[in-house]
């Protein structure tokens, strides 16, 4: 179907009398965070976003706590994908260390990472859909997400907050079995949903061939999502060009991720600073140069897409080996020094610099974390438009407000 | 409470439905309602008071007194109406912090809670029951829960979610920021444990708060 | 590579400026740091903009430096973290440049005119250091509650009430 190009719309300032309102800490569609918006008419004049319903004071408690005790603590901002968060919190421990991790443990890591991403933005597409009117997306969304994160268990334990990740290596080895009531219960599953019976190879118990089934399975419903969602009247009618924002304007705000890479920007951090086993894989970045609503949903489903490429190559060439250097008592001192590492959350670049002083804990820690570097992308880009378009916007920023308040 | 405002020991109609008159003369409704006289020294406070147990005022052959209406103990009515609360539980939407991800996969089909009467409505706060805290309240979103609180009509029910609503959890000493501890400002109902909790602990709390409602007196 | 093309901005940007101005701190793959006198901090901050290519922060950090064993004193210091987008080798890697301020007394004036994207970011290190930033369009708490009456949290003096 054939859909007319929207105008653009502009502030339309009647000077008339202005309503100022609060978008409140309690609303269904934003979640724990708040704007004050003034409006003049229909179309918004100002919006001044009002964080810190969720500031839990991280930094400073990190203080208080020793190395790896520390590790909780830094999952919880984003707790979609606890991996991204603490990735890079091991990577500049391990710069301060001088240390470099064993063959195994750089494939377990990526394979963990990759999962969470994809469960972090199914999440972020139910809720999209389900804040757009499309409750089906919701549903459909929140339960191929429960395949992935019993994944995620059978590797390391927790279904979400697994805290997997210590200086040095990971906690535990892949399974090599997987229990015979999960093989039934998918069995059961794709055919009510891919419509015909999964091949007699497709069914086995051994891990990786497992992992190899559910990976196929998530593409086929990739497909399905297109149709239903992506290329559906509800979604795109309210989608296409709506909150543009332009290259120049992107770099000059300083936004990261997805947000980044549809208006036209080729950058990721597994490419261009790379670790762990990123290196070893062949990957590719999705770039889009609209930069409306509907181009970043659509960056957002190439990533799932090619994170599932990534697991399928990491599952095959991972090596033997330990998983981790040594067995670290809970106290471990760190020599001193500065450092700055980085990595690939879903959302976007997180960025660490901690202070160390010879001592069991450390003297300063700072995270920088994606979503609040979108604060002034979601200034710029809500000023002209309509209340109604306030939604798609947000919700196409993936803005987390957990993430921003620490 | 329910039947106050009826009032239909005082004043019963000589002309009703089939269905007002059987209500209305049923034996069991009017010997279920007991009347207790409220003396005079406690009557300025009787009369400030709000809420379910409203006194009433009387006047009978020029005096003037003041009875609060409760049902009896074992009763049809007080079993019926719990029932009717207690199997269409409404929710109030307040996400509070990373328990909400484990309170929207709750609503997946493979844990279905609708087969409870639990339908997440994203509606308004005066048609919620429930108010379901999930996650760390803050010193900047405390007077916000509150507020939401007193927003909702009676009956309303409190169910802490997570190990930082019912002690202040994983930020219990170090945090400058966090209350440490839900009972501080609302009273609350079920205690769900777990960092987060699984889905089936959810569960269970559910089931907790019907079986709680369904033997609870009613005011 | 990319670091080698670090070390001949640092170089360049030393030489311009002079050696009392600005100071080094560069361990190869960890760090790669410029200290500047604070009032220098705009002139080279244009020159590393205008001349180099880097055209955004990705954020901004307050450090109390007052009980660091070796190398503090009575002093917060501010470290911008500098970013390159449009220059192909220098999408690697982050330059930081910082100032080091007195704790009695500590004001700068602000990157605001330069790098709009330091808007956020330069009002948290406000909120949780007491660092004002003159020339700031808009400096007002963002992440405390509205009646927070202390001091600001992130400071060494500061204790937690819970512990001690």
């Amino acid at each position: 179907m054939v859909l007319e190009e929207k105008k653009k719309i502009e502030v339309y300032d009647t000077g008339g009398p202005r309503l100022t309102f609060s978008y409140g800490p309690q609303h269904p569609g934003t979640g724990h965070f708040r704007m004050i918006v003034t409006v003049s008419g229909d179309t918004i004049v100002d919006l001044e976003p009002d964080p810190g319903f969720v500031h839990r004071g991280e930094e400073k408690m990190a203080e208080y706590k020793t190395w790896i005790t520390n590790i909780p603590h830094l999952e919880r901002p984003a707790i979609l994908d606890a991996a991204g968060m603490v990735i890079p919190y091991c990577l500049t421990v391990e710069k301060l260390m001088d240390v470099e991790i064993p063959g195994r443990a750089k494939y377990l890591r990526t394979i963990v990472a990759e999962l969470d991403r994809i469960a972090s933005h199914l999440y972020w597409f139910s809720l999209y859909g389900v804040f757009l009117g499309h409750t089906t997306m919701f549903l459909w969304c929140v339960n191929d997400r429960e395949f992935i994160l019993d994944l995620s268990q059978l590797i390391t334990g927790q279904r979400f907050t697994h805290a997997y990740y210590v200086p040095g290596g990971v906690r535990n080895d892949a399974p090599k079995q997987v229990p015979k009531e999960l093989v039934k219960e998918f069995k059961y599953y794709y055919s009510r949903m891919i419509g015909r019976e999964p091949s007699q190879e497709e069914l086995s118990e051994d891990f990786s061939k497992y992992v190899l089934a559910v990976t196929h399975f998530m593409e086929l419903r990739l497909d399905h999502y297109y149709e239903m969602f992506f290329n559906s009247e509800i979604f795109l009618e309210r989608v296409r060009n709506i909150g543009v924002l332009k290259r120049e304007d992107a770099i000059r705000l300083g936004v990261p991720g997805t947000t980044l890479r549809a208006s036209g920007v080729k950058y990721d951090t597994r490419v261009n600073d790379p670790y762990d086993a990123y290196p070893f894989l062949k990957f590719e970045i999705p770039v889009r140069n609209e930069g409306d609503c509907y181009a970043r949903a659509m960056v957002g489903y190439q990533e799932i897409r090619e994170s599932l490429k990534i697991i399928r190559q990491a599952i095959e060439q991972m090596p033997e080996g330990p998983f981790k250097l040594k067995q670290h008592p809970v106290v471990i001192k760190v020599p001193k020094g500065e450092a700055l590492g980085r990595a690939e959350a879903a959302r976007g670049e997180i960025i660490y610099y901690i202070v160390s002083d010879g001592t069991d804990k450390p003297y300063r820690l700072r995270m920088i974390t994606p979503s609040f570097r979108l604060l002034p992308a979601l200034k710029h880009l809500t000023i002209g438009a309509r209340i109604a378009d306030i939604p798609p916007i947000y919700w196409s920023l993936n803005y987390w407000p957990v993430e921003a308040d620490r | 409470m329910v039947l106050d405002q009826f009032n239909l020991t005082r004043r019963i109609p000589k002309k009703t439905s089939v269905f007002g008159y059987t209500l209305a003369y049923s034996k069991d409704i009017i010997e279920a309602i007991v009347e207790e006289v409220i003396p005079d020294d406690e009557r300025e406070e009787a009369i400030k008071e709000y809420g379910l147990g409203r006194p009433v005022k009387v006047i009978e052959g020029g005096d003037t007194h003041y009875v609060l209406q409760l049902i009896k103990n074992n009763s049809l009515i007080r079993y019926i109406v719990n029932w009717g609360r207690m199997a269409s539980l409404w929710p109030a939407h307040l996400t509070t912090a990373c328990c909400s991800v484990e309170f929207g996969a709750v609503s997946s089909s493979r844990y279905d809670p609708e087969r409870f009467g639990w339908i997440p409505a994203t509606g308004t706060l005066r048609q919620s029951d429930v108010l379901l805290i999930e996650g760390t309240v803050n010193m900047k979103m405390a007077q916000r829960v509150r507020l939401i609180y007193d927003q909702m009509p009676n009956p309303k029910w409190v169910i802490a979610m997570g190990a930082c609503a019912i002690s202040g959890g994983l930020y219990a000493k170090d945090s400058y920021n966090v209350l440490q501890g839900l009972n501080d400002i609302v009273p609350v109902d079920v205690y769900v444990p777990g960092c987060p909790p699984r889905p089936e602990t959810l569960f269970q709390g559910l089931l907790l708060l019907r079986d709680k409602i369904l033997k609870s007196r009613l005011e | 590579m990319t670091w080698e093309r670090l070390r001949k901005i640092i170089d360049d940007v030393k030489e311009k400026f002079g050696e009392d101005l600005v100071r080094e701190v560069y361990v190869e793959g960890k760090i790669a740091k410029i200290v500047v006198k604070k009032e220098f901090i705009v002139e080279v901050a244009r020159y590393l903009r205008d001349t180099h290519g880097f055209d955004h922060v990705k954020g901004v950090t307050g450090v109390d430096l007052s009980r660091l064993r070796e190398g503090g004193g009575p002093y917060i210091e501010v470290l911008y973290h500098l970013g390159s987008l449009e220059d192909q080798e220098l999408n690697d890697v982050i330059l930081n440049i910082s100032v080091l301020l007195d704790i009695e007394n500590p004001t700068v004036s602000s990157l605001y005119s330069i790098w709009p994207s330091v808007e956020f970011h330069e009002r948290e290190v406000y909120d949780m250091l007491g660092v004002i930033f003159n020339g700031h369009p808009k400096l007002e708490r963002i992440l405390l509650p509205e009646y927070w009456m202390d001091i600001p949290p992130l400071r060494k003096e500061y204790k937690v009430p819970g512990r001690e």
